[in-house]
């Protein structure tokens, strides 16, 4: 029997990674838009939620192809 | 399409039946999370997640194949009887745990009625036993870890970075972000589950000599597999919404944004890579591990334990239940017509038994104040009907991973009340 570890070693890793990061991503996102932010800490934030929709984007791009 | 027999007219009707039980049970997956934190009205959620699924439908154009992976063999003789036989089986059982608020695989049902049903009627050549391994047994245990650990991970990072902001200020965020992340999964559902549908539909056109082999699924079967896991999903399986959203874990919007984006990235993340780990059991396995990662957070193991002890048994149950209709099946015309005024019945029974405590889209939601809207497995106290004891029969040993030394009876009547009772 083979048991492809390989691929589930990369599964594993690859979901740790992208999952931990992209919530990481949103969080300074959401962390960065309060209402206290400064300016720079806004345009910061908005480009962490780009990051996150382009993430998104490329799901779908997954899904589709 | 001129020479669809009865028998492959039967085979395409259950099919979509199975679909259709697929959906509802499945909208849990995309949705549980979304609703209990209140990202989405419930009606809203599911009429997105169907919409989205009934789009999924359409979006791949790689055709199943193989309708099960290679688990059973295909060219050793699969007939329409054996195709219906497995259907069945995958159909009541996943009605069956649907009526105890327990989300399982219903890939796992699946592939339990065909395996059942082939080694009924074809034998154990039929059945890959290697494949079986590969494809069930290792993903089954791996998915819930790679979701949890991804999820507890994310949920400990995203808790320390809002330290000391405003709770109400940052739910509004995440539950944005959820909505985004359940949108991907109940997509991604709709490409591969509606698919298999139709896969198995082809299948049975093949056999039946309608379409040539090895050709894709004619419109009709895209459109009618897609709208019919698609109004499933609308329905809404709200018991296994309830369970998920609710009796594993409260969760809050950190949590189930940590957990939904999870569930997102390892369905992706394993249908890219080429391992294929169910939704349910990622979906399952995320809300726990992002009940984990809270601190405070409690994660009722009790209820964990039940939906463990449902996925050991999908695939032998189903199996049973498709064996023994594919042995009726292979008796002649009258067999199959027996099964499916079995099938029927049971379907009809377990609806009946759910209508004694109904869990609706009003209820799903509530503040879980009240006992009585539990997952609701028939209690202990009603009389025992014919699927209470068949509830009973599938409930978890009482030897088994959660409960020693608590019979299946008084299980059955306890467990219900206890994640609500515990979440009021």
């Amino acid at each position: 029997m083979h048991i492809d570890w390989a691929a589930f070693g990369q599964v594993f890793g690859v979901s740790l990674v992208v999952t931990v990061a992209l919530v990481g991503v949103f969080t300074l996102g959401i962390v960065g838009t309060t209402s206290r932010a400064t300016v720079a800490a806004r345009s910061g934030a908005y480009a962490c939620y780009a990051l996150c929709a382009a993430a998104v984007g490329y799901g779908i791009y997954l899904i589709v192809g | 399409m001129e020479h669809i027999t009865l028998l492959i007219g039967i085979v395409i009707v259950t099919a979509l039946v199975f679909d259709f039980t697929n959906g509802f049970h499945d909208t849990a997956n995309a949705m549980a999370t979304t609703i209990s934190t209140g990202a989405l009205k419930p009606k809203v959620a599911v009429a997105m997640s169907a919409v989205l699924n009934l789009v999924g439908a359409f979006l791949s154009v790689e055709v199943a194949k193989t309708i099960s992976g290679g688990i059973i063999d295909e060219k050793a003789g699969v007939r329409p009887e054996i195709i219906f036989a497995g259907l069945v089986g995958a159909i009541v059982w996943n009605l069956l745990t649907w009526l105890a608020g327990l989300p399982s695989s219903s890939s796992h049902a699946l592939f339990g009625g065909l395996i059942g049903a082939t080694l009924v009627s074809v034998g154990s050549h039929g059945v890959h036993a290697d494949a079986v391994v590969m494809k069930v047994v290792i993903p089954a245990v791996a998915a819930p870890v790679v979701a949890g650990v991804a999820a507890t991970a994310a949920t400990r990072l995203t808790y320390r970075l809002t330290r000391g902001r405003d709770e109400q200020e940052t739910a509004k965020g995440y539950r944005a972000g959820q909505i985004a992340s359940a949108a991907l999964v109940s997509l991604a559902h709709g490409t591969n589950d509606a698919q298999k549908t139709m896969g198995v539909i082809t299948l049975a056109l093949v056999t039946g000599g309608v379409v040539a082999p090895h050709s894709d699924p004619p419109l009709w079967v895209i459109v009618s597999a897609g709208v019919a896991i698609a109004l499933g999903t609308y329905l809404g399986g709200w018991r296994i919404i309830q369970t998920l959203g609710k009796g594993l874990t409260d969760i809050k919007p950190a949590q189930g944004f940590a957990a939904q984006t999870g569930a997102a990235t390892v369905i992706l993340a394993s249908s890219h890579i080429g391992f294929a780990l169910s939704t349910t059991q990622v979906c399952s396995g995320a809300i726990m591990g992002a009940g984990v990662g809270r601190k405070g957070g409690v994660v009722r193991w009790s209820t964990a334990g039940r939906m463990v002890a449902a996925w050991c048994l999908t695939l032998p149950a189903a199996g049973l239940v498709a064996g023994g209709a594919a042995f009726l099946a292979d008796q002649g015309d009258w067999g199959i017509a027996a099964v499916a005024v079995l099938a029927l019945a049971a379907c009809g029974a377990i609806w009946l038994a759910s209508r004694r405590k109904p869990v609706t889209h009003d209820t799903v939601a509530g503040t879980a104040a009240a006992p009585h809207v539990g997952p609701a497995a028939p209690t202990a106290s009603e009389p025992a009907g014919v699927v209470t004891a068949a509830l009973q029969a599938v409930a978890p040993p009482p030897a088994g991973p959660i409960a020693p030394a608590v019979s299946p009876t008084s299980e059955a009547g306890r467990s219900p009340a206890a994640p609500a009772a515990a979440a009021s």
